[in-house]
């Protein structure tokens, strides 16, 4: 258990620095004069011109540069400084984020609850009328664009029925429930049918034949024996999409004007706000490895099989 | 009694000749037979033809767009708009009629006729995308898998890299870098998509591909002397590229979506193409008002990605041996 | 009739010679998209306490489902079991509840299966799985169920069983995992229990290995024991005696030693024609020409006419039935079976 906690660790660095290093030089490096692109969409005067460069390095050759704020980064915890903001990413970052963890959590309970119920009621009764139910209602959630759905609830839960608010985060837990469900309308979808297929699945399996032959009772065949193995994959899946989720649900954010790091991403985008785009996208990328790590570490604690490999 | 005498010459004659085909006379007829259960399979479930109508019916609307607007009383360009008609009213955002079944939009163009030939782009990017993720995942998957060792350690690294990326964010990020000063075009967003779409695609061939290889069929073809790459062409890739191809199915889908969902946030496609994802993000500020903007491209956008995750599924279903 | 069990009196030890179970005409169906699957025909037949029946047949041939039907394990849709009678000492098992039948399952009449490595649970730690019987079927602490779990493991001859009763079926070699599958069967000491190819993954030294403990703990307690098998060698030694099964079809039914000298069934003399011998010159094998037949579609008359050497019109028109015949101990379905006997 221990090599393995190890080895994955030790995996997650060579993958930190090739991603870093493709996604800094996407930020900093593509033609193009990347002192202007600070300044967004206003002419820089020459001392700041001076100024940002030394920042930046920017004098220097590239793979300085992204040694240099390679180390801002992993040694200070400095994801740089926005100069159209003035700020230094850090809190943007730190003001934006607690956001886009609350919607994720809720997101991710909602997911969670609803999603495993589904799944397990479609797999128990397969082939049933709620078997039916719950797969056509998924593929068509799917189906439908997050941005749409994101309207469409916008406009009919938000505006006609006026049940939930519209935009904005003005009425505290409440304007999260609406862009929580949305958000977890997708993912819920997956979960309830790869729940069901595991769970399918599984019961096929001949240890649920042996647990049957033990004389143990249907429930305790399901829940015990059934379900502790097809959650295994679910899990898995779940808490990928909890990373996915917390590295911006950008799409939501937007739609739904919640001023979390997604919608900051998307607006530094408009605004050419180039340090902003890098820091949050390095931020999202550590975010979402240490996430991983975690369902890896978690994934052998469920299967013992992966623990002695 | 003579045939006693007869039948083990004609087995053995079969045997040599199998023999010296390297064990292809089995693996074709194992592979075809696979394909020709998968189609009669796939004939069978109702699911299979409302997606295959739906993608026919997309495809169709984006290969001769023209056939389906001809019909409609209204111009039959979707770039020719005008603010104002020919007796000087107003021409922009009216709602559905006889004359413009889909009413117009901001611009006064027919919005039938642009939502009829926003099917293009779609259909292009879903199918374009794939085909380069397809072939780019296949090649390393196929490597990765197969050959092991250094291959599959840097291949699969790189996988890890990109992977680590958010996909949508990693798609944001460079088409922001890319041309965004009305540049970029349907072939930056196609690129970008299947650069960052091939990770998932190699990964499920190299599973595959790695479970296949560890088939006796196989060992029983290098025991014959069958080269690699014959062993890697006629004996694993059907039998190992049936994931990859229910993935790729449904991931037409999601690339469609992807392409509308960029194009909404402003790192798509740009004026003046038409794509349904641009038109969703003109109709957001005035959803109120004008609803019929909104409702339209998004009623084909979802009835294609539907039709893509239908055809998956029904694929799916039809090739999974444990159904048979 | 009882349809409940009591159990105090059925805890009671049989006598060798008691009667255990008693299966008449049992027959199972699956119903199907392609059509109705006859798994099981008629089939009869007693086990007395400290008597082992080897259960012969090809992949096919029911007797798998014959002894999930008598254990109440038979996925009902699609499938459908009638029988007029299926009594576990005197009980009837097919009318009683679920509840009380699934008293008798695992408790009073145990079934081990095939594979170990897939028909035990990867996840749960052997012990636990072996304890599970004690914790539910006796009520028992975690604490007990897990002594009596490493008692159990010991009596099989696991090594070191204190330190492994904590490990994972994945990490015990095929003999063990099959092993820990036979203490988890007999944990609760069953009057009857049900080897459902037990020795088939194994290799042929482990096969002794299992076949010489199911021996042993059945003398223990006068179990009875149904041993399932394709393989007419690995029970020749142990078995009392014999039922052949064809195509969901009970052939031929003898005691061991009289159908191992001279069976009377055709298809059981091909059988042993069929058996590739050490001590014989080299020559060619003799299978059974053809195949066995699909359960959608099974023959009309006799399920062996098709491959029968012997067959005659009587045998494609009519559904030999199960007799004694003279010069023989056994029955047997054949309508011929004196002249095939003669020679």
């Amino acid at each position: 258990m221990f090599r393995y906690t190890v080895r994955r660790t030790l995996l997650m660095i060579p993958t930190f620095i090739g991603a870093s290093a493709i996604i800094f030089f996407a930020g900093f490096a593509l033609p193009g004069d990347p002192v202007s692109a600070f300044g967004g969409e206003r002419a820089l005067s020459e001392a700041t011109r001076q100024v940002l460069e030394e920042r930046y390095r920017l004098d220097q050759p590239l793979i300085n540069q992204y040694l240099g704020y390679m180390s801002d980064v992993v040694l200070h915890q400095d994801l740089g400084e926005s100069v159209l903001r003035r700020r230094s990413v850090n809190d943007i970052f730190w003001d934006a984020f607690p956001n886009t963890f609350r919607l994720a959590m809720l997101a991710a309970a909602i997911e969670i609850v609803i999603g495993l119920a589904a799944g397990v009621l479609a797999a128990l009764r397969k082939g049933k009328f709620i078997d039916q139910l719950v797969l056509i209602s998924t593929t068509l959630v799917v189906s439908i664009p997050v941005f749409v759905l994101a309207f469409a609830s916008q406009i009919y839960f938000g505006v006609e029925l006026g049940i939930f608010p519209i935009a904005g985060l003005n009425e505290g837990l409440k304007s999260y429930l609406l862009p929580a469900f949305v958000l977890a309308a997708l993912s819920l979808a997956y979960v309830a049918r790869l729940t069901r297929t595991s769970l399918v699945e599984t019961m096929r399996s001949d240890y649920i034949r042996t647990a049957q032959a033990k004389g143990l009772r249907p429930s305790r065949v399901i829940g015990r024996h059934g379900l502790r193995n097809a959650l295994i994959p679910v899990v898995t899946y779940i808490g990928i999409d909890i990373a996915v989720l917390m590295g911006g649900a950008i799409v939501t954010e937007t739609v739904f004007n919640i001023p979390g790091a997604g919608f900051a991403l998307v607006r530094a985008i408009g605004t050419r706000d180039n340090a902003i785009v890098v820091g949050f996208t390095l931020a999202a990328v550590i975010i979402f490895l240490l996430v991983s790590l975690l369902i890896d570490l978690l994934y052998a604690v469920l299967d013992p099989r992966i623990r002695y490999e | 009694m003579s045939d006693d005498l007869i039948e083990p010459h004609v087995e053995r004659a079969e045997t040599i000749v199998e023999a010296e085909s390297g064990g292809d006379i089995e693996a074709i007829e194992r592979a075809a037979s696979l394909w020709s259960d998968a189609w009669r399979e796939l004939r069978k479930r109702w699911i299979f033809w409302i997606a295959a109508g739906l993608i026919g019916l997309f495809t169709t609307m984006a290969a001769v767009p023209q056939v389906f607007v001809a019909p409609s009383p209204a111009t039959h360009d979707p770039r020719e708009c005008s603010l104002r008609a020919a007796d000087g009213t107003f021409q922009d955002r009216l709602r559905p009629s006889s004359e413009h079944w889909f009413g117009t939009d901001l611009q006064g163009c027919d919005y039938y006729a642009r939502v009829i030939y926003g099917a293009r782009v779609s259909i292009v990017i879903g199918i374009g995308v794939i085909a380069l993720a397809g072939l780019i995942g296949l090649a390393l998957g196929g490597i990765a898998g197969f050959y092991g060792g250094w291959f599959d350690n840097l291949i699969s690294r790189f996988v890890d890299v990109l992977f680590a990326i958010p996909f949508l964010v990693a798609a944001i990020l460079f088409l922001n870098v890319i041309a965004s000063d009305g540049g970029r075009g349907l072939g930056h967003v196609l690129l970008v998509l299947g650069v960052f779409g091939w990770p998932t695609i190699s990964r499920l061939f190299r599973a595959s591909v790695i479970q296949a290889k560890a088939q006796d069929y196989v060992e029983a073809a290098r025991a014959v002397g069958a080269s690699n790459m014959r062993i890697l062409i006629r004996h694993i890739l059907p039998n190992a590229i049936a994931p990859a191809i229910v993935y790729s199915t449904i991931a037409i889908g999601g690339v469609i979506a992807a392409e509308a969902t960029l194009s909404f946030l402003g790192v798509g496609l740009q004026l003046p193409a038409i794509s349904w994802g641009l038109m969703i993000n003109n109709a957001q500020t005035r959803i109120l008002t004008t609803p019929h903007l909104l409702i339209f491209p998004s009623i084909f956008l979802s009835l294609t990605v539907l039709g893509f995750l239908l055809l998956g599924d029904a694929v799916r279903d039809a090739l999974d041996p444990r159904l048979r | 009739m009882a349809t409940s069990i009591e159990y105090p009196a059925l805890r009671a030890r049989p006598e060798v010679g008691d009667v255990l179970l008693e299966v008449e005409n049992l027959s199972v169906e699956f119903h199907t998209d392609a059509g109705v699957v006859k798994a099981v025909n008629r089939v009869t037949f007693n086990l007395r306490a400290g008597e082992t029946m080897a259960i012969i047949g090809e992949s096919g041939s029911g007797k798998s489902v014959t002894a999930q039907a008598i254990m109440g394990i038979v996925p009902i849709p699609p499938g459908v079991v009638t029988a007029d009678a299926i009594r576990y000492r005197g009980s009837d098992l097919e009318h009683m509840s679920e509840r009380q039948r699934r008293k008798v399952r695992g408790d009073q009449i145990a079934m081990i299966f095939q594979d170990p490595l897939t028909s035990l649970n990867p996840v749960y730690s052997v012990g636990f799985q072996i304890g599970e019987m004690f914790r539910v079927h006796r009520g028992m602490s975690r604490k007990e169920a897990k002594e009596r779990s490493i008692e159990l493991m010991d009596r099989v001859r696991i090594p070191e069983a204190r330190r492994r009763v904590g490990d994972y079926p994945h990490q015990f070699s095929g003999g063990m995992r099959q092993r820990v599958m036979v203490a988890m069967a007999l944990a609760l000491e069953p009057t009857i229990l049900i080897a459902d190819e037990p020795t088939t993954a194994l290799d042929v030294t482990v096969q002794a290995q299992i076949m010489e403990i199911l021996h042993e703990l059945q003398e223990d307690n006068n179990m009875g024991l149904i041993l399932i098998t394709h393989d007419l060698g690995v029970v020749a030694s142990v078995a009392d005696s014999i039922m052949l099964m064809y195509a969901g079809s009970v052939m031929e039914k003898a005691p061991a030693d009289d159908f191992y000298a001279s069976p009377a069934h055709p298809y059981a003399h091909g059988l042993m024609k069929s058996v590739p011998r050490l001590i014989h010159q080299a020559g060619r094998l003799d299978p059974i020409e053809g195949a066995p037949p699909s359960l959608l579609n099974v023959p009309p008359g006799c399920p062996f006419n098709p491959r029968c050497p012997h067959t005659r019109d009587r045998c494609r028109e009519e559904v030999p039935a199960l007799r004694p015949i003279t010069g023989y101990v056994g029955q047997v379905a054949c309508h011929f079976a004196e002249e095939v006997r003669r020679g």
